[in-house]
């Protein structure tokens, strides 16, 4: 077995082993905001044509809670482990900073797939879907995923206390995923709120993975590929870069 | 063969009130098969100098070696040939200790350890909390677990920062009947530790350690011998005179004068009658190493006497 195997799968057991907070309890959130606003809107809203405004939501929750819990497992690991000192264990060991980065992001994945699986299956009942490119919403889900688990690695280098922790999960994590498009289509904004929704990455991954179920969207899936393609890239990379200076955790 | 290796190390921390030098030129080698001891007041650079060591530092200048790895360069390498107990009682609260264990194993890319890791539970004394989470432990059964994580991969080289603080005297006898077998079985054993009855009992070699300089590197026996070979030892209701006081040490009623001979002995004797005191409890001990430590540690930033230089082994 390699080092980072182990360590992969030590991370995958630590939100197994605390499963109701770490995928029943996001699971239970967005059945709520599913329920709740698909009640409250959809007979009010309309975004595209021949689809349910609660059948338009579903695939933003999903992956809402993909991005979410992917960022929310390696960065509550990391800070964890640094704050309780046991972060120690695995300085010792001879694992590079690839290991880590696989263990610890390919865990966020795992997670942040679980969960968004769970959510499609409890909430996939509430309304009929259709499936037009699988394949779109597959690479979404994990490309998404996989960005939102190595921002986690960041931001628990980062942190030094879970204050700081809980800023940068509730002033740029999640606004900016709220404000991606998940509720709404970018089109019904102001010109200038549409203009900066594009921007912002998360619009992007939320929007090619609609486009998956779907076939139709805001802008072009490929130009979302794009987007999110090459912010995947650049965060991994930024991450992978920290881990190997040992940003924060080797003085 | 040189287990570890430290040249010229300096290290300095750069904090909010300034830089601060934690390390200044350490430069110590300790043998394969030795059982070294690392002395020296808190605050003096031990854990910072294993920290380098380990990899969980990085050194501002100088060279550290394990077995001729690099532990910047080949630090992979180096890390596999090191086992760390580190001096905070630090644990995963997610896993019971055989979880714990497997998966330390498993961060070496050792697959199936159950044999050794029965064996090191056996003779850590925590066979039967293998199963227990890591929250349930006492600290000194914690303790042991830490001992046990550090040996997973059987490493030849051992270290040991400060195993022993606070922990009960039952632990601190499995525990050093344990380390000194795998030192007689070959491994290298580095310690510091603040007990320095523990320190003269099991180290063959120490190194004192003061303000990040090393201030005495020598044989234990070597150490004691140079010290003052005897003290005198007695108690006192009253205030010894400014001249005498002096080059005795005070604790409460206790004054212990340190003396190399009966003369001396009878000279203290004689002066703290004249001034109209009565010693009680009169005793004369051999010098031990806390006489050694204070004497080393008191004297300030000198050179190290010839009594205490270097004497390989």
């Amino acid at each position: 077995m390699n080092g980072w195997q182990a360590l992969f799968y030590k991370e995958i057991l630590r939100f197994w082993k605390v499963g109701f907070q770490t995928v029943a309890a996001p699971v239970m959130t967005a059945m709520l905001y599913l329920l709740i606003f698909g009640h409250v809107l959809e007979d009010r809203v309309k975004v595209y044509d021949q689809i349910t405004y609660t059948a338009f939501l579903l695939p933003g929750l999903v992956m809402m809670s993909v991005l979410q819990n992917a960022f929310a497992n390696s960065s509550s690991s990391l800070i964890q482990s640094k704050m309780m000192g046991n972060l120690v264990f695995l300085l010792l060991t001879p694992l590079n900073h690839w290991s880590w980065f696989f263990a610890y992001v390919g865990s966020s994945v795992v997670r942040g797939l679980a969960v968004g699986l769970g959510v499609f299956v409890v909430t996939g009942w509430f309304t009929p879907l259709s499936f037009v490119a699988p394949q779109w919403i597959v690479l979404f889900a994990i490309m998404g995923a996989t960005m939102l688990g190595s921002m986690g690695v960041i931001a628990g280098l980062w942190a030094e206390k879970f204050d700081q922790m809980a800023a940068f999960q509730n002033f740029i994590i999640m606004p900016m995923t709220f404000l991606s498009g998940v509720f709404y289509s970018i089109h019904s904004l102001p010109p200038f709120w549409q203009t900066l929704s594009h921007f912002n990455p998360f619009f992007y991954m939320i929007d090619g993975f609609r486009y998956g179920f779907f076939g139709v969207s805001d802008v072009s899936p490929w130009l979302s590929l794009a987007v999110v393609g090459s912010c995947t890239v650049l965060i991994s990379a930024t991450a992978l870069h920290l881990l190997r200076i040992g940003f924060k955790i080797r003085g | 063969m040189t287990a570890i290796s430290f040249e010229a190390v300096s290290k300095t921390f750069q904090t909010p009130r300034g830089p601060l030098q934690a390390l200044d030129g350490v430069s110590l080698k300790v043998q394969e098969g030795e059982f070294f001891g690392l002395l020296g007041p808190n605050g003096a650079g031990k854990t910072t100098l294993i920290s380098i060591l380990a990899g969980l530092t990085r050194a501002t200048s100088g060279v550290t070696q394990v077995q001729g790895c690099d532990v910047q360069t080949q630090a992979a390498q180096a890390r596999r040939l090191l086992g760390v107990v580190p001096q905070e009682l630090v644990f995963d609260p997610f896993f019971n200790v055989r979880e714990a264990l497997r998966f330390q194993s498993g961060y070496f890319g050792i697959r199936k350890n159950d044999a050794w890791i029965d064996e090191l539970l056996d003779c850590l004394g925590l066979s039967d909390k293998a199963n227990s989470n890591m929250r349930q432990l006492s600290g000194g059964m914690k303790r042991r677990v830490l001992v046990a994580q550090a040996l997973v991969h059987k490493p030849p080289v051992i270290v040991l920062d400060e195993p022993t603080a606070g922990v009960d005297v039952e632990l601190r006898q499995t525990l050093w009947q344990f380390i000194a077998r795998l030192n007689r079985e070959g491994h290298t054993v580095l310690l510091t530790t603040h007990y320095l009855e523990e320190a003269e009992a099991l180290c063959g070699r120490l190194a004192m350690l003061k303000q990040g300089r090393v201030v005495a590197l020598a044989r234990t026996s070597e150490l004691l011998k140079a010290a003052s070979s005897n003290v005198l030892r007695f108690k006192l209701d009253a205030q010894l005179p400014p001249e005498l006081a002096q080059r005795a040490r005070v604790t409460g009623r206790i004054v212990q004068f340190p003396a190399h001979n009966a003369a001396e002995i009878e000279h203290y004797l004689a002066a703290v009658r004249q001034a109209g005191l009565v010693a009680e409890d009169v005793e004369i001990r051999k010098a031990d190493l806390e006489d050694v430590f204070l004497q080393v540690m008191g004297e300030g930033a000198q050179t190290p006497s010839d009594a205490v230089a270097e004497v390989t082994p």
